[in-house]
């Protein structure tokens, strides 16, 4: 290997790494405000790349029809606890939320699909097609189990994955999709040359994460999510309420997938099924912060795209062997770092 | 003939006559039943029971199939001998994830087992002597003797006789020793801890276990299909083993076959029907199943069997061994520790430090107990009592100061190894497990006073050892007063008598050292009375008791001496009725005269 080919890997490493970055700041956030492992995080990614790739091709995406059939049982469940509480209050808005939403994006979606809008307006729809599921799930599949242990958790967690995945092979189809580079931009910086789309990709990242700093660090829902990861108990003590620290994580969830998956479409072709593989990656590096710190998951998914690129030079057949290998001198390393453990597990 | 057993024989009726009368595609059907069961029962072992998961299942299977593949096709081994080594590669793959990840939280066990699986499905569909996505054809069919099982329904009886095997050690293990140590684990590592149990090595254990069932259907299927592939082997089907376990649910061993039965024949049918009805073609069953899944989890936790135990005479409860001593045999009678004399140093807290962040729950701390006393621990709500109580029992390390037990300075130690040394405990929050009965959750204590491993347990060995674990629960059970609730489930308790339990647990193990939290509280009158006259009859026997409680009356007629705590700092030591009268004291309990 010469430097230049060293090079060359470092960038496509950091590119996909920059991609896992992402992925596992948003598995960290959800594992630390709602205990639960989230598994699916790469179906948001799938449905973000194929959502963009049927865009480009004036095709109405899969998307709309899960977003309007998520929601219209979503608020079939608001609908049925409302109707045996006998409290309407919240009704109207979990209607607008999850019917009117969906529809009035279904109606946009299907108007400006053919009309071949420019690049950013179908970026954006894709995000908004995608963004309104992250609290549906969390309505339908967590909600009602708050109080469940960090197992029942993680098994529902897979039991969703299982459900995405095949509804993303139903609305998709088994079909794989790329989408054409952002830009055909290169820079010569001494002996490399710099894909203007590895520069996109990683300054949209670094962008999304200086947001998302930004929104924990000065916004008040932003302290209300890491009040619930510090303690909930005290967080609802001091009214944030557990169900809406949730449905906000899933929703930031569902959105940092699908810029993820936007950024990723040119990259790679992505098949219903490519996303569970990418989150999985995101997760490898959040294990290295011990699924609780931010910057640790962020190094760590850095270091899995850079394992991922070498490898994939070294012995290509084998680079996911290599990374997922490559958790076990983690968990020791994390293993060594712990004294012991003595956590409590209800029913 | 009891209705268990009744049944038992019955459902093996039914398993023995069905591939007589039904179809060569329904054999087929069981046989895979069968092959996932061996799976489920160990996922049913590890989740339900144990509380642990594992995303690598289909990978051991995948390892057991593989391994009988290579050394068959392509070193022309026996199949026989292909299994030991499957087992034996089993084990130490099994044993170094149980090593790196159960030092950690339960979730990176699921975490650590993810990377495995998926490492293990891209090694075979890569490597070239692993036949890469085509796979290794010509596996050889088992031989017994000269026989060849080469039919469906020659290998459905081989399938279920390892089956039923597995069921029979799988209820043998629950009923004994280690059985109710891993029962014990989903309770919390703290109790368990406390009575004893190496909750650490359990948890290997039942992920070995679990490895090994695996490995086994492996074995099984390689030679049933003569032909593998890594597609069977993939992480989705590790998360439909793990399905399995949760439909059937962990209450009765027979959960994992009616999981494995329902999701198989589910399985098949919507395979069948989807592709129709979407009018395409692909693995649509994952939706039904994630959807069914999450119902199940909000709505039925527990899965199936508590449903058809309504039905069906499915527990079996526990021998309760007889007391009459003329039926006892002289050797189920555990052995008791020798107490040290009276007046004897004991217990030392020198200085003792808990600081949690800012707070200091402990401030310098020191007391000293002597063999055969009774020190009470007082002080208002938020003291630092049961604080200085995990302090004692390993459950905390101490920020700074020592602990001394009999000349040996405790504090760097575990509350395993404090329970090994003659301390047992009661907690301020009950601690048991509430779908156990009564005299199993006492058993647990007693769990260091017997020996006997998992292998013993499974062959039922240990039945003498076993009888006298559960003879000295039992008399226990009859000393505070729960006798008449041997086989209730804990739960269904009133919590006054939880707390009881919690004492004859503790008293399960024979302690020199008794720390009891709170004992009396939610205890009527007469109950008080009696728990007063027991804790002097224990002093009488040797046994020293250190008592945290509100119940002024108790404390004052039944302690030695008393240590009062306010605000984490030590307010003074002394007599009953030296502190009776002392002032901060009284400062303390009724607030000062402004």
């Amino acid at each position: 290997m010469d430097v230049q080919i060293a090079l060359l890997l470092s960038q496509d490493g950091l590119t996909n790494g920059a991609i896992y970055a992402l992925l596992a700041l948003a598995i960290v956030l959800v594992f630390v405000v709602t205990r639960v492992l989230w598994v699916p995080q790469g179906e948001f990614v799938s449905y973000g790349a194929l959502t963009l790739a049927s865009l480009q091709l004036g095709k109405v995406p899969g998307t709309v029809w899960l977003l309007v059939c998520a929601g219209l049982a979503t608020a079939l469940v608001d609908g049925v606890v409302a109707w045996r509480e006998g409290r309407w209050r919240r009704l109207p808005r979990s209607l607008a939320f999850n019917v009117a939403l969906p529809l009035a994006l279904a109606a946009l979606a299907t108007w400006l699909a053919p009309r071949n809008p420019p690049l950013i307006v179908q970026i954006v729809l894709s995000i908004a097609l995608i963004v309104p599921l992250g609290a549906m799930v969390y309505r339908l599949a967590f909600q009602p189990l708050q109080r469940a242990s960090v197992l029942v958790l993680l098994i529902v967690s897979v039991a969703v994955h299982f459900a995405m995945q095949g509804l993303g092979l139903v609305f998709f189809g088994p079909e794989g999709a790329r989408t054409p580079a952002f830009t055909d931009a290169r820079f010569e910086l001494g002996v490399m040359t710099v894909s203007g789309q590895s520069l996109l990709v990683i300054g949209a990242s670094m962008l999304l994460i200086i947001v998302l700093y930004l929104f924990f660090e000065r916004t008040i829902y932003g302290k209300a999510l890491r009040a619930t990861a510090v303690n909930r108990t005290g967080a609802r003590l001091v009214g944030i309420s557990t169900t809406l620290a949730g449905k906000l994580t899933f929703t930031l969830a569902a959105g940092i997938g699908a810029v993820s998956g936007i950024l990723v479409a040119p990259i790679a072709t992505i098949y219903y099924d490519s996303g569970f593989l990418i989150g999985l990656k995101g997760f490898v590096g959040s294990v290295v912060g011990a699924i609780v710190s931010y910057p640790l998951a962020a190094v760590g998914a850095v270091l899995v795209g850079m394992l991922e690129s070498f490898g994939s030079f070294y012995a290509s057949a084998l680079k996911e062997v290599i990374v997922f290998t490559a958790l076990l001198p983690v968990l020791v390393w994390l293993s060594l770092r712990t004294r012991h453990v003595e956590e409590e597990d209800e029913e | 003939m009891s209705p268990q057993r009744l049944l038992s024989l019955a459902a093996l009726a039914v398993l023995a006559l069905a591939p007589l009368v039904v179809s060569e595609f329904s054999v087929t059907l069981l046989n895979y039943i069968g092959l996932a069961s061996l799976v489920a029962i160990g996922c049913s072992l590890l989740t339900g029971v144990g509380g642990l998961t594992s995303f690598g299942q289909a990978a051991f299977v995948g390892l057991g199939a593989y391994t009988t593949a290579v050394l068959t096709t392509q070193f022309g081994w026996s199949p026989w001998l292909t299994l030991p080594a499957g087992l034996a590669l089993t084990t130490a793959v099994a044993m170094l994830l149980a090593v790196i990840t159960l030092r950690l939280s339960g979730h990176f066990l699921p975490v650590g087992t993810i990377a495995w699986g998926i490492s293990l499905y891209y090694l075979f569909a890569n490597v070239d002597g692993l036949g890469g996505q085509t796979g290794i054809t010509g596996v050889p069919p088992l031989q017994i003797g000269e026989h060849v099982v080469n039919t469906g329904r020659e290998f459905y009886y081989l399938v279920w006789i390892f089956v039923v095997l597995a069921l029979v050690a799988m209820r043998n293990l629950l009923d004994s020793r280690p059985g109710r140590a891993i029962r014990a684990l989903r309770g919390g590592v703290m109790m368990a801890e406390s009575c004893g149990v190496d909750t650490q090595h359990y948890r290997a254990v039942i992920f070995l276990v679990s490895a090994l069932l695996a490995c086994l259907s492996g074995w099984l299927y390689a030679h049933l299909i003569r032909f593998v592939n890594p597609s069977p082997f993939s992480i989705n089907l590790s998360i439909e083993y793990l399905f399995m376990a949760v439909i059937g649910g962990a209450s009765h061993v027979w959960g994992a076959v009616v999981g494995a039965t329902v999701l198989t024949v589910l399985k098949q049918w919507l395979q069948d029907i989807l592709p129709r009805l979407i009018h395409a073609s692909g693995n649509f069953e994952t939706i039904v199943f994630g959807l069914l899944m999450v119902l199940l989890l909000q709505r039925a936790r527990t899965g199936i069997m508590p449903f058809l135990s309504r039905f069906l005479p499915l527990e079996q409860p526990v021998a309760v061994p007889d007391l009459e001593p003329s039926k006892v045999e002289p050797e189920a009678t555990l052995a008791s520790r020798p107490k040290p004399a009276a007046g004897e140093p004991l217990l030392e807290v020198r200085q003792a430090v808990r600081r949690f962040g800012g707070l200091v729950a402990v401030n310098r701390i020191s007391f000293e107990m002597r063999a055969g006393e009774i020190l009470g621990l007082i002080g208002p709500n938020g003291a630092g009592k049961s604080t200085m109580f995990n302090l004692i029992t390993g459950v905390l390390a101490p920020s700074a100061g020592e602990v001394w037990l009999r000349g040996e300075r405790v504090d760097h130690l575990r509350s395993r190894q404090i329970a090994q040394r003659g301390v047992a405990r009661t907690f301020q929050h009950v601690q048991l497990r509430p779908g156990m009965s009564v005299i199993e959750n006492v058993a647990i204590g007693a769990h260091l006073r017997a020996s006997g491993g998992v292998m013993g347990a499974a062959l039922r060995l240990d039945r003498a050892a076993e009888r006298s674990m559960l003879r000295e629960a039992r008399v226990q059970l009859e000393r505070v007063g729960l006798g008449a609730e041997l086989l209730a489930p804990a739960g269904s308790l009133p919590l006054g008598s939880q707390r009881i339990l919690e004492v004859a647990r503790a008293l399960a193990a024979d302690p020199m050292l008794l720390l009891l939290d709170e004992p009396a509280a939610g205890l009527r009158y007469q109950e008080k009375r009696a728990l007063a006259d027991l804790l002097v009859r224990l002093r009488g026997e040797g046994v020293s008791i250190l008592l945290v409680e509100h119940d002024m009356d108790f404390v004052m007629n039944l302690v030695d001496r008393l240590v009062v705590m306010q605000f984490g700092e030590q307010i003074a030591t002394g007599l009953p009725h030296e502190i009776q009268a002392n002032p901060a004291v009284i400062e303390a309990y009724l607030g000062g005269v402004e």
